[in-house]
């Protein structure tokens, strides 16, 4: 080895402050990836702190749409949806389903008539293992078009300013169209009567690759009789979780997988604009559910029904929506999964299972 | 083998710098997928996944050549807590090398999602579903990144003091550009 003879005592100090340079060049480049040096930034926490109601969030609970039943069942598949989609669970067939009714509220224990908007998780298991997970809401429309209108909205209606919501809706023009859908659309005193919306446009490529954006919808072959929030109210406070769990006892329930096809030119990146009436839908099958567990101890709670957990034949459009959830609801899953304590499992099983255990002679 | 023993071989010199840009790739696509919500963030968290099982799988390779092809020793008159410092920093690189992939992967099966990579391919759950577990693992994968990125700046600080200040030649061991065949002349 021929080593070079030591560099004089100015050029060490030269050489020190390269590597100094170096290194603060590194972790400057760190941080500003990581979003430390950009306050503004709409990060997962920022957009999920700002779902927190005042008096903060409800520790080990969803962040949002955190009052919910679980349920399983299955999906029968026609097979009339593979002509849109190779996914496994589009091919004519039935497959295990694992699901959640729900209320888009922050809060675990919100009367049920004091939330406007109720959705579903779902997820569909294919044989091969392949997964398909969403998260749909009953409204036809999503209130606003991206993600960062949705901060502000959050952000305008925890607002003790009262200029703040009219400032939100005079810079979006696409907010009415949900209120008036909150405004006039009917309650039901069911999740069976129910129709769920995916929102947002994904792409679903066929076996020949060919590839067209869709929406979907679950809609309830149970009669819906039209309610309104005083009648729902006088129903009780958790009148759509005790209904459920009954109604579904006395026999399962169902829903029709409607898939709606774009036209070119549709807006599939908005998911605040309805694609025309007239477009085509495909019905891919139904969904049966036929058992309703309780949260706390039941198998959804600690699923994360991110919409951007999809099977190979479908996959995210350039709807912004699908990934800021799916980076929101892993820092919901983060949370709330480092917060069990805070929301207890039953001991009712274990209870149940040493009952039986003394019984036994 | 016609090996120059002052350097590390080829083929640990290749699987160190293909594994130094995986790695920081890895280290800022982490960092930044977890700070947005932006339509990045799907590729990024399938490329993410994807790139860590290629660097456990290359880190596996890269100890395995290590034990086979040995390394350069130190410079003899490397003070002692120097060679401390060198010895200890590698077995730590090693370890997060190999565990972080693992911890990632385990984090994913204790949280119940399913692991898809790039291109379709899928893998097992490790472990069993458990929010416990999940939360501990997704801690240690949070802080042991950083610590990650804290010894990748000193690994390369140590690294341009060997070549810049000490000029010992143990800069040269790894990235020396000289070609494996003949001697260049003067030397």
């Amino acid at each position: 080895m021929a080593e070079r003879p030591p560099p004089s005592a100015p050029a060490v100090l030269a050489s020190l402050a390269l590597i100094g340079g170096v290194v603060a060049l590194g972790a400057g480049a760190f941080a500003y990836t990581g979003g430390f040096l950009s306050p503004d930034r709409l990060t997962p926490t920022r957009l999920v702190g700002a779902l927190a109601p005042p008096g903060g969030p409800a520790l080990g609970h969803r962040r949002n749409h955190a009052k919910g039943i679980c349920f399983t069942g299955e999906f029968r598949s026609t097979g009339d949806a593979a002509s849109l989609s190779r996914a496994p669970m589009l091919a004519s067939g039935t497959f295990p389903v694992l699901g959640r009714f729900n209320l888009g509220t922050p809060d675990p224990n919100a009367p049920d008539a004091t939330v406007r908007v109720r959705g579903m998780g779902l997820q569909i298991t294919a044989p091969d293992g392949q997964v398909w997970r969403a998260a749909m809401i009953d409204p036809p429309v999503f209130p606003v078009a991206t993600p960062e209108a949705f901060y502000a909205l959050l952000t305008a209606s925890h607002s003790k300013d009262a200029g703040a919501m009219p400032a939100f809706i005079a810079a979006h023009p696409e907010f009415p169209n949900f209120v008036a859908w909150a405004k006039s659309a009917p309650y039901t005193a069911s999740y069976a009567e129910d129709a769920f919306h995916s929102l947002n446009a994904f792409l679903f490529s066929n076996a020949q690759g060919q590839t067209h954006a869709v929406r979907w919808a679950l809609v309830p072959d149970a009669l819906v009789t039209p309610l309104t929030d005083a009648q729902l109210a006088a129903l009780g406070p958790d009148h759509l979780e005790n209904e459920i769990a009954t109604r579904v006892t006395a026999a399962p329930q169902s829903w029709k997988l409607l898939l709606t096809v774009a036209e070119p030119g549709d807006p599939t990146s908005d998911p605040s604009k309805a694609w025309p009436a007239e477009r085509r839908t495909v019905e891919a099958g139904t969904l049966v559910v036929d058992r309703i567990e309780a949260e706390a101890d039941g198998p959804c709670r600690d699923v994360n029904f991110d919409p951007t957990i999809l099977p190979d034949g479908i996959a995210v459009s350039d709807d912004p929506f699908p990934a800021a959830r799916s980076a929101a609801y892993a820092r919901s899953f983060n949370l709330r999964t480092a917060e069990a304590k805070d929301y207890p499992r039953q001991p009712a099983a274990a209870a149940a299972s040493s009952q039986s255990g003394a019984a036994t002679p | 083998m016609s090996q120059d023993a002052s350097r590390f071989t080829l083929l640990q010199r290749t699987l160190h710098w293909l594994m130094a840009v995986a790695i920081l790739a890895m280290l800022f696509i982490g960092v930044g997928m977890v700070s947005t919500v932006m339509p990045a963030y799907v590729p990024l968290l399938a490329t993410h996944k994807t790139l860590g099982i290629a660097i456990l799988l290359l880190a596996v390779v890269r100890l395995a050549v290590r034990f086979v092809q040995g390394a350069p020793s130190l410079p003899a008159d490397l003070p002692v807590p120097m060679k401390l410092a060198a010895h200890l920093s590698h077995y730590a690189l090693y370890a997060l090398m190999i565990s972080m992939p693992l911890i990632g992967w385990a984090m994913l099966s204790a949280g119940g999602y399913p692991i898809v990579l790039l291109g379709g391919f899928r893998l097992p759950a490790i472990v069993p579903q458990s929010d416990a577990l999940h939360t501990l693992l997704w801690s240690a994968h949070v802080y042991l990144a950083f610590a990650l990125f804290a010894l990748v700046l000193v690994h390369l600080s140590a690294a341009l003091f060997h070549g810049l200040v000490r000029r010992d030649g143990v800069l040269e061991s790894m990235a020396s550009v000289r070609s494996d065949r003949g001697i260049a002349p003067g030397e």
